[in-house]
């Protein structure tokens, strides 16, 4: 066999056809979708490449633990470092003062660190595989692949000048009597991405925390609430952009609850956990190190009927070196108690007696 | 039927396989309602999709789907049908798929009076819908009718929670089945009704309905190669010698992106 000649055979990966991501912080997926990364790179891979543009995700918040800050700082810091604009609004008085919370990406040593022991894994997993693909072709894919999704330091507070160049806006949800004003400045925002096939220079990010805190003043509006999250889901599925917002499922009403949980595309929750479980601890491996619980239940599923079935529907937040957010699996996991409690009360998913027992 | 993969056992139990030419394309014959309750969990829409792709197909060119879109746009459904083999937008053009998109559709405001509001909104898409379906059965046209809404509770949220004013819209759209004989398939959500205690809506609709179809998730949680279990309740099966008789069938399916798998429990190794 001629070794230095290029394979072509009819089964090679067409890789120039695929337009790979000329836009940075953008990334081509299945069905004509384009993802954004959610700033966290183990979430970009169970949700099979980020999330992608177009879609409502819904983080369900636990109302012990502010672990939803979490997975909003690294979207909105991951929004920076694309330089994607992004719309913030919170029910704080000034929202403005959250961004100085946002972390900063990890400095080259560390973000090299993890890179190598990353690279060692597929090394040792693909090592047959190697000879099918150039050399370039691989050092190519994992540059792109570090671009996309970034490492973020949660002890090192982004830098004022950073956001000196973003684009950015902010919402206060505390003076506004209603969302009218709210949505105004969403549609005004994600006017500025319409979708047009093909040529797309950039993408937006909304991130909406803790809609319908008590402090916001819409608990009796609960279908005006739902009419907005509605039109804002058609709005964002009409344009690049992508809508995160938290709230606290326990203060929405049961009924509520579920049509929110419809109308979402993607639909997560976190959950903290008890310093002192000791039951819980016994289970569990690596129960010290871990920072809360994160619950994938819908994946979107935009042009397309598949579902989407993951292997495990509840991961464990931990941090990498006690800075960077990473997701593991369980790795013995009572998956139908831990999402058991405030989620699918309905009982859909196998709840045994025994999972039930366990109250976390 | 193992070696005819038209057939399969949604279709089975619909009754569409006797009538495969003539009649409905929705279970029970022209003129009949059909309901989809799904779940968070386990999504219904797919069970649209399989009565488009057959409403549509070569076999039936007297078929017109009228589909009011809550939920997604168009390019979703096309997306999707297309890897069905079937061309939504040829469709379209074609006049056999008449979709409207009411993604933005909402009450108003709060000004004025919310009830006359809603009302005047349901009563002028009902207007558009009534005046398409007496195009579209005009004698020399002469179409089977299938009206879809895609769905019930995003309605309900367009409409401000007014889920009386919902069923009237309802209501009216079943009197288009007896007055022109369309058929009707409308997609809700039940877990959203399950912790309600007054008389909930799904009721009524249930009431009208000729078929129910319930998707629902394994109750073992789902699994790669089951994505769920359908329950359907028909109501009107013709049963042998002319007589009718209720009947419910279950069976389990798993959705690909070019079909649905459908088979009984256990039946698969």
């Amino acid at each position: 066999m001629a070794t230095n000649k290029p394979r072509t055979s009819s089964f090679s990966r067409n890789v120039a056809a695929v337009p790979t991501s000329q836009v940075p912080g953008l990334k081509h997926g299945p069905n004509g979708t384009i993802f954004l990364s959610t700033g966290i790179a183990d979430l970009d891979r169970i949700l099979g490449g980020g999330f992608a543009l177009g879609s409502l995700v819904m983080v369900m918040e636990d109302s012990d633990a502010p672990h939803h800050m979490l997975l909003l700082r690294n979207f909105m810091s991951q929004g920076l470092v694309h330089n994607q604009p992004l719309l913030y609004a919170s029910p704080a008085k000034e929202p403005r003062a959250f961004l100085g919370t946002l972390p900063s990406p990890a400095t080259s040593k560390d973000h090299k660190s993890r890179n190598d022991t990353e690279q060692e894994k597929a090394l040792r997993i693909a090592w047959q595989y190697k000879k099918y693909f150039g050399e370039q072709n691989l050092d190519g894919q994992r540059d792109v692949k570090a671009e996309y999704c970034c490492d973020f330091d949660l002890r090192k507070p982004l830098e004022r000048h950073a956001l000196s160049g973003w684009h950015f806006d902010c919402v206060s949800l505390q003076n506004s009597p209603n969302l009218a004003t709210l949505e105004g400045r969403c549609s005004a925002f994600l006017a500025k991405f319409p979708r047009s096939d093909g040529n797309i220079s950039t993408a937006g990010r909304i991130a909406i925390q803790s809609l319908c805190a008590p402090h916001c003043e819409f608990s009796g509006k609960e279908w005006e609430v739902l009419a907005f999250i509605r039109s804002l889901k058609s709005m964002v599925r009409s344009s690049n952009a992508v809508a995160v917002i938290t709230f606290p499922s326990s203060l929405v009403s049961p009924t509520t609850l579920r049509r929110w949980q419809h109308l979402a595309d993607t639909l997560l929750s976190v959950k903290a956990i008890p310093d002192e479980d000791k039951e819980l601890a016994q289970l569990l491996t690596g129960y010290q190190d871990m920072l809360g619980l994160l619950g994938v239940h819908k994946v979107a599923r935009i042009n397309t009927q598949v579902p989407v079935i993951l292997e495990a529907t509840t991961f464990s937040i931990k941090l990498h070196k006690r800075r960077i957010l990473i997701l593991e699996c369980l790795n013995q996991a009572p998956v139908d108690g831990s999402s058991g409690s405030s989620y699918a009360s309905s009982g859909s998913c196998s709840v045994s007696p025994k999972a039930g027992s366990l109250d976390f | 039927m193992m070696n005819n993969p038209a057939h399969n056992l949604l279709d089975e139990a619909l009754g569409l396989n006797d009538d495969a030419v003539s009649g409905s394309s929705c279970g029970g014959g022209s003129g009949s309602v059909l309901l989809i309750e799904d779940s968070v969990e386990t999504s219904g829409a797919f069970i649209l999709h399989h009565l488009m792709k057959r409403s549509l197909s070569p076999q039936r060119p007297s078929d017109v789907i009228i589909f009011l879109s809550f939920a997604h746009p168009f390019s979703h459904y096309d997306r999707i049908l297309r890897k069905m083999g079937c061309n939504l937008v040829m469709k379209r053009d074609n006049k056999r798929f008449l979709y409207h998109d009411l993604l933005m559709l909402k009450y108003p405001g709060p000004d004025g009076d919310q009830e006359k509001a809603i009302e005047s909104m349901l009563l002028g898409l009902y207007g558009k819908l009534q005046k398409t379906v007496e195009l579209c059965s005009l004698p020399e046209t002469n179409k089977n009718i299938t009206i879809m809404i895609d769905d019930v509770s995003l309605m309900e949220v367009a409409a401000n929670g007014s889920s009386n004013r919902v069923l009237d819209f309802l209501h009216y759209c079943y009197s288009l089945t007896t007055e022109y004989g369309c058929s009707v398939v409308i997609l809700d959500h039940e877990d959203i009704y399950s912790s309600t205690d007054r008389p909930s809506p799904l009721l009524q609709m249930e009431y009208l309905a000729n078929v129910v179809i319930r998707a629902e998730p394994l109750a073992t949680g789902l699994a790669s190669d089951v994505h769920g279990q359908l329950t359907v309740f028909n109501k009107g099966v013709r049963h042998g010698f002319g007589g009718l008789k209720g009947k419910i069938h279950n069976f389990h399916f798993k959705i690909k992106e070019n079909n649905v798998e459908y088979f009984y429990p256990g039946s698969r190794t």
